[in-house]
């Protein structure tokens, strides 16, 4: 099994809730995606090609300030549950860990992570640069991310084009490379039934959204990661300040609708907040939908000042480690193990009762 | 791949559908998919990228150099309806390969054709820009002080001293 404690924070330090407008927004991520100029790209090469780039990628990053300490993941010689237990982490994207249903791990298929930051190699472009930080951080995210995009782009060379920018595999992300994401909760926006107007209207901006995991995944717990759409034709800083204005502005809705929910159905927020409490304190059986669910309905009651004793450290740490990987591997048993929800109310019951259980 | 409705013959059309959030792929033959009543350049047309491909390097003028399907990139050996399919493009070259068509679909997926931010200058070894790279480490150490990054900051304001 893989240490993931060799990791600074278990490569979860964007889950200590210590950045800016930590109650709403998760975490920030922020991706530059890179090729190298003399090879082809993933969708083309070889096997023989793919290890080339990690070896001279790898070489590259130990000269870094950055990377120089950076541990290397090979999702290529990993099993199932430890690739899936990275991407529970948001550390490596499905697709690189070959969670896809009919998806295998291309050879080659890596991870350099130091800190909060690092490389996703031979995935569709053969960097990802990526950086993720807790709560709303979009400019220090990217000053990290840029300094080693530059440390990087002195040791090797990048596929660069004068008038396209980066070139990338997928015409979607050309330019400056550039994919910022906020992961932001919005309860309030999604009971208000205001969710699907708010998101159309950051569509008609040029901002998408995803689910929790990112691209192709569901939205759960009310969790929505907001992106730019385009990457070309605005400079790096000034797709960072659109994206920044519009999720401020969406925290200001959600904030609104907090308000309205109170001020118009006090005793049904009330109850649905504690609710929600009392079913992770109590419920002896909690499938990992349900579990989200009920986090997102405490999460809000916390926000909002409702529920005093839990901290958002806690819930996201109840977030990360009721995922069925983290669940299967603290537990010793397998992810299709029948009794699994059991074990996750179990789990869930013990982490509030050893934070709350003095009180109350 | 296999065709997912006969098994039998190789599936070239793959109908990508968003219903409820459910996303779900359909790998048909040709003749399977006009059973369904999806033709090819409407199959792909349903998923976010396909319309724009779907449409690429139609309606054009078309100059001598406009590259056909069946044209490929003469450093990796990928066509434009390999691109079609999968969305992907084989190498760096392929821009140069396909550059009517992509220009227009870049014009049409990001309003634009123009890269305006930071510019990648390809270095030798020895050519490594001392006077940029100070502005560079200024601006970092710029941002580290703003976001309070002090362990950061000290390292840079280091390794400028190093370079002035």
């Amino acid at each position: 099994m893989i240490d993931l404690s060799l990791l600074t924070d278990g490569g979860v330090g964007w889950l200590d809730a210590s950045g800016p407008s930590s109650h709403l927004v998760l975490s920030t991520r922020i991706r530059l995606a890179r090729n190298l100029a003399a090879h082809i790209f993933q969708a083309r090469n070889s096997e023989t090609e793919r290890e080339e780039i990690l070896g001279n990628v790898e070489r590259a990053a130990r000269e870094t300030v950055l990377l120089r300490r950076a541990i290397c993941f090979r999702l290529d010689r990993l099993d199932r549950i430890e690739r899936q237990l990275l991407h529970e982490r948001h550390l490596v994207s499905k697709e690189l860990a070959g969670l896809d249903p009919d998806g295998r791990v291309r050879s080659g298929a890596s991870i350099l992570i130091q800190d909060r930051i690092g490389v996703m190699l031979n995935e569709e472009d053969h960097l990802r640069i990526q950086g993720l930080h807790s709560g709303f951080a979009l400019e220090a995210a990217y000053a990290e991310v840029d300094r080693l995009d530059s440390e990087l782009g002195q040791r090797l060379a990048f596929a660069f084009h004068p008038e396209f920018g980066y070139l990338t595999s997928c015409p979607t992300n050309v330019g400056t490379g550039l994919r910022a994401s906020v992961l932001i909760h919005l309860p309030g926006l999604v009971l208000t039934k205001e969710i699907s107007k708010v998101l159309q209207g950051l569509a008609q901006v040029g901002l998408t959204f995803r689910g929790l995991y990112g691209e192709g995944s569901e939205v759960v717990g009310n969790f929505f990661q907001l992106s730019n759409q385009t990457t070309l034709g605005s400079s790096e800083h000034e797709l960072l300040d659109h994206l920044g204005k519009m999720v401020r502005q969406v925290m200001d809705y959600e904030e609104q609708a907090r308000q309205v929910l109170l001020r118009d159905a006090p005793a049904i927020i009330e109850d649905k907040v504690w609710r929600a409490y009392g079913l992770l304190r109590y419920a002896r059986s909690l499938s990992f939908e349900e579990a989200m669910n009920l986090l997102s309905g405490v999460r809000l009651g916390v926000g909002v000042g409702l529920i005093p004793d839990v901290g958002m450290y806690t819930l996201n740490k109840l977030l990360v480690h009721t995922q069925p990987a983290h669940l299967s591997v603290a537990e010793g048993v397998s992810p299709t193990e029948p009794d699994l929800p059991i074990r996750r109310a179990r789990f869930v019951r013990k982490v509030l009762e050893s934070e709350v259980g003095r009180r109350g | 791949m296999s065709c997912d409705q006969c098994r039998e013959r190789e599936a070239v059309i793959h109908l990508t559908q968003i219903v409820n959030e459910q996303v779900t792929t359909l790998h048909l033959c040709e003749r399977c998919a006009a059973e369904k009543g999806v033709e090819s350049p409407g199959a792909v047309a349903k998923t976010p990228l396909g319309s724009f491909l779907a449409a690429m390097g139609k309606g054009l003028p078309e100059p001598a150099t406009t590259p056909r399907s069946g044209d490929t990139c003469p450093r990796c050996g990928g066509s434009l309806q390999d691109f079609r399919e999968s969305g992907r493009l084989g190498c760096p070259e392929c821009y140069h390969a396909f550059e009517l068509p992509l220009r227009d679909l870049l014009r049409r997926l990001h309003g634009s054709t123009h890269h305006v931010g930071e510019r990648y200058a390809e270095r030798g070894p020895e050519t490594v820009r001392i006077p940029e790279r100070a502005s560079e480490l200024r601006e970092q150490l710029r941002l580290a002080v703003e976001t309070e990054n002090f362990e950061l900051a000290a390292e840079l304001r280091d390794r400028l001293r190093v370079l002035e």
